[in-house]
């Protein structure tokens, strides 16, 4: 049987989508079911000094209206950090707490304060408008420079510092800036971001009356770990009376990992008014409450010899936690960020200090890349500002400084198990045409446009988390994943994986691996994921980790299987089990031809005694059956890396900026399966290319989101994008038995500085901010015509 | 409340309707065809397209008793004997999905453009597909399975 790995096989999942059979959150109809509408603060900050709900409570179909004053009284807790971090001084983080339902302050707009029930969603709107909410509204902090020189907004934490953290040593920086040629010095702003997963937030929410079980269908990135929160943090039900389901989910990029109010709400609800509930978030509420991504205020030092060897770097960054730390919030701009902050070069001596704080704003958390798009947008800024200040091709000052063995102890933290940073390069210049672009900005220059290249090489730290670092890093939760792999009697084979997949593909490349490693054909061959009643536990999917850590629990588990059919087969063949070969879904007796395929030995492990030429197959000692679990913890996390190029058109009169050609050459490890791997690359590549060019998340003053659709955030649309030029180079990681390392992010961290690093190029060196825009584009093109001008 | 007799996928729908019902909740509250998906609220991201009287609309932006006396079809309604349509399996071959969420509205366009275009070019592509947004693909693969369609078609 020809292996499956590797192969572009077309996905098992797509019938479904295709034919409108998908079974997403708000596909879901329970027979009974209320319609839950929240009433969310319209204030940035806000106390709350009355609720009165007495109109709407008398409102055609209102079934129940609860407020923050409900939920406390039932005790129900909060939201929460999952990653504990301390700052330089060694005091803890401070976090505020983060209720369900905000009862005294509300924090930004959108943030729930009371919630109405009725029998038509029409009846709960119509009700919910009834509420009168008694605001007294508190001066906002939502200027992210000034934060720590604003009010308080959570009592007891000062300067609205949740830490001050620090990575790295000051001392030794300060001796290699000592030493230096030069410091090229960098200001930037990584700019807010709004996921846009395309489906929107929802939750369905079942109390089962007679088992008192709570079963919450959701629009989550991993459910077990919802369920956890809602149960050890939130105190909804215990574990064992609490399902929560996510079936097909329509993206999620890092705002479906967490659980949100609405989830808490419901759930608590559904039980106090013995009553389904259906909630789906509309547009603008997606938009003003899921968690938002990026959003740092960076100032970078690199200390260079004037040949362009890198001495030493210094990142100092701002960073925004929103009005509440939640899961991922605190670590992504901390050891998902600071790492990373030295790219890929060997750098003698550096240093990550950043402060995280609180706005009036909605909760930053992971979005693709979480922490790695933001280190590498500092790092290939500067170094190609680096390059620019010394006179040096973009190319080559990288090439200069990229280790040149594997393992590579990278400054901060790092050990990387594999790569080769040149080749990836090097492939990336002859596929992008490097060499030939002098002649074509001299084509567009006759044309009256601009046009300039940029460069990246970016690595990034995925596959998390592996708890031998996390754990020495001083956080305490090491992110395993979990595997089940169970024969049926008759043959066919179903995986229970604690990842979840959102559009990633597990249902096919899983199961390729189930088929290389079972021999088993991939039909008949079930992946199952996403609720919590199937399958033990499990971390979910974020951080490119389904299958560096998710997929190596499934392979480990076939083996388990393996061992175990092997000695079963063993005893069916009469043959010692060292002379028992499996190969190809087949156990063979070496030097005969006496073999069982594995299906025959799932079979007669269910049914020992059944067949007549031995009286039963199990060997003593063995139990029937053959299903086996596996948990794997990684040693360490995986590396990808890789070389991107872009080109960009500028147009001097209009601003306008033409993404002309782009390169990506990407170092993924072993690759399951192309068409999926290339697939994630162009959906990674879009997003990096949007918050470059077009993405923006705005707030105003007084903290309110003036980019809260579709009409005022600007999604990349098909027409704003050439056709990607891609390939890959590879290494295969060390560290996993696939020698696979992650292919989730990689656009979308190498995107936004390749594409700024083109513009700026096409503007001479121009710095500007995030993203190039037209109006932007323009402004740069008109004032450096009047420098222009006065030179001459 | 208003009566609304239409053709839905070939059968024919007889319903009395609140005269404010949008034509994408008609289809899945209604009729329970969630293959139709909503995912803005400002006729923005084309994730509902169906097709009323063969031309591709955004079903938030109509009233279903606008439309009484229209053959409609949707996502749903386009495998016939359970074999897909060349769009679907287009779709399936060069990886045009992921999340499937935009897939329904993004299919159902498609299919119209090839109905106005028999060859289009990769810009009138990409030009044509501006109302439906793709958070996931990049759209690179949207391109390359509305070319193999127009191949098969």
């Amino acid at each position: 049987m020809a292996s499956l790995v590797g192969s572009r096989v077309e996905r098992k999942e797509d019938k479904r989508f295709l034919t409108g059979k998908g079974r997403y959150t708000s596909d879901i109809n329970i027979a009974n079911q209320t319609y839950a509408v929240f009433i969310r603060s319209p204030h940035a900050r806000a106390k709350i000094k009355k609720i009165d709900t007495s109109k709407a409570l008398k409102a055609s179909g209102v079934v129940d209206i609860l407020t923050g004053e409900h939920i406390a009284k039932d005790k129900i807790g909060g939201l929460i950090a999952g990653w504990a971090i301390r700052s330089e001084d060694g005091s803890e983080m401070k976090c505020p707490p983060n209720p369900p339902l905000a009862k005294d302050n509300a924090n930004f707009v959108g943030d729930p304060v009371a919630v109405v029930f009725a029998e038509t969603l029409d009846e709960a709107k119509t009700a919910a408008e009834l509420v009168k909410v008694d605001y007294k509204v508190l001066k906002a902090v939502s200027n992210l420079a000034d934060t720590m020189n604003s009010e308080a907004i959570h009592e007891g934490i000062d300067k609205n510092l949740c830490y001050d953290w620090l990575l790295g040593d000051r001392q030794k920086v300060k001796e290699a800036f000592d030493k230096a040629d030069k410091i090229i010095k960098l200001d930037i702003i990584n700019n807010r971001l709004i996921p846009n997963a395309m489906e929107p937030r929802a939750c369905v929410v079942d109390y089962n009356t007679a088992s008192e079980e709570i079963t919450c269908y959701t629009t989550s990135q991993n459910p077990h770990l919802s369920r956890l929160i809602m149960s050890a943090f939130g105190g909804v039900a215990p574990e064992n009376k609490l399902r929560v389901v996510a079936p097909d989910v329509g993206g999620g990029f890092g705002s479906k990992i967490n659980l949100y109010n609405e989830e808490i709400v419901c759930s608590w609800a559904s039980k106090k008014i013995e009553r389904p509930i259906k909630w789906v978030a509309e547009r603008t509420e997606s938009f003003l409450t899921d968690t938002h991504g990026r959003d740092h205020i960076t100032h970078a030092e690199l200390a260079v010899t004037n040949d362009g060897k890198f001495l030493g770097f210094k990142n100092e960054t701002i960073a925004n936690l929103g009005a509440y730390a939640r899961v991922f919030g605190t670590v992504t701009p901390t050891y998902l960020f600071g790492p990373c902050a030295t790219g890929v070069y060997v750098m003698p001596a550096a240093y990550s200090n950043v402060k995280a704080v609180y706005t009036n704003t909605a909760p930053v958390d992971a979005y693709r890349g979480a922490g790695r798009p933001e280190a590498t947008y500092t790092i290939e800024r500067i170094v190609d500002k680096a390059a620019t200040e010394l006179g040096m091709d973009p190319i080559e000052i990288r090439m200069k400084n990229f280790p040149t063995e594997f393992p590579f102890k990278q400054t901060l933290v790092h050990q990387v198990d594999s790569g080769d940073y040149a080749a990836g390069l090097n492939k990336a210049k002859e596929m992008a045409d490097y060499d030939g672009f002098a002649a074509r900005k001299k084509a567009s220059e006759s044309k009256g446009k601009l046009r300039g290249i940029g460069v990246t090489t970016y690595f990034e730290a995925c596959g998390i988390a592996p708890s031998p670092v996390v754990m020495m890093l001083g956080c305490g939760v090491g992110l395993w994943e979990s595997a089940e792999v169970r024969f049926n009697p008759t043959g066919q084979v179903t995986v229970y994986t604690g990842s979840h997949s959102h559009g990633q593909s597990h249902q096919t490349t899983f199961a390729q691996i189930t088929a290389d490693e079972l021999g088993v054909p991939i039909e008949n061959i079930d992946i199952v994921h996403g609720d919590t009643d199937k399958g033990t536990f499990g971390m979910g999917t974020y951080g490119s980790r389904s299958l560096t850590v998710g997929g190596i629990a499934i392979v480990n588990a076939c083996k388990k299987i393996i061992t175990k059919g092997k000695k079963i087969a063993a005893k069916m063949l009469e043959a010692s089990e060292e002379d028992v070969e499996f190969k190809n879904g087949e156990f063979v007796v070496a030097k005969s031809n006496k073999k069982k395929t594995i299906g025959e030995v799932a079979f007669a492990s269910y049914l020992p005694g059944v067949r007549d030429e031995v009286k039963s197959p199990l060997p003593e000692g063995e139990e029937p059956g053959l299903v086996e679990s596996s948990f794997f913890d990684p040693a360490n996390f995986s590396f990808p890396a890789g070389s991107h190029i872009c080109e960009v058109e500028i147009d001097p009169e209009t601003g306008d900026v033409k993404l002309d050609k782009y390169t990506a050459v990407d170092d993924f490890g072993t690759i399951v399966n192309p068409l999926i791997v290339e697939g994630q690359v162009h959906g990674g590549l879009a997003q990096g290319i949007g918050q470059a060019l077009h993405e923006n998340a705005q707030y105003d003053e007084s903290g309110q989101l003036i980019t809260a659709s579709y009409m005022d955030y600007t999604m990349p649309r098909a027409d704003n994008f050439p056709e990607f030029n891609i390939g890959f180079t590879c290494t295969k990681a060390t560290t996993n038995p696939l020698g696979v390392k992650g292919c989730g992010e990689a656009g979308t961290i190498a995107a936004t500085p390749t594409v700024m690093n083109a513009v700026i190029n096409a503007l001479g060196g121009e710095e500007i901010s995030l993203p190039a825009t037209a109006e932007k584009v323009w402004k740069a093109c008109k004032s450096a015509k009047k420098t222009d001008a006065k030179a001459a | 409340m208003k009566k609304i007799d239409v053709e839905i996928n070939g059968k024919r729908i007889s319903k009395e309707i609140p005269d404010h019902t949008l034509l994408s909740d008609f289809l899945r509250n209604i009729l329970n065809l969630t293959g139709t998906h909503i995912g803005c609220d400002t006729s923005q991201c084309g994730a509902c397209v169906v097709h009323v009287n063969g031309r591709s609309i955004k079903s938030c932006t109509a009233f279903a008793t606008d439309l009484n006396g229209s053959k409609i079809t949707t996502i749903e309604g386009l495998a016939k004997n359970g074999k897909m349509h060349p769009m679907q399996e287009a779709f399936k071959k060069m990886h045009g999905l992921q999340c499937g969420f935009c897939t329904p509205g993004m299919v159902m366009s498609a299919i119209d453009l090839l109905k106005n275009k028999k060859n289009p070019s990769d810009k009138e592509i990409r030009d044509w597909l501006e109302g439906n947004i793709c958070r996931c693909t990049g759209y690179q693969n949207i391109v390359a399975a509305v070319k193999e369609a127009a191949s098969k078609m």
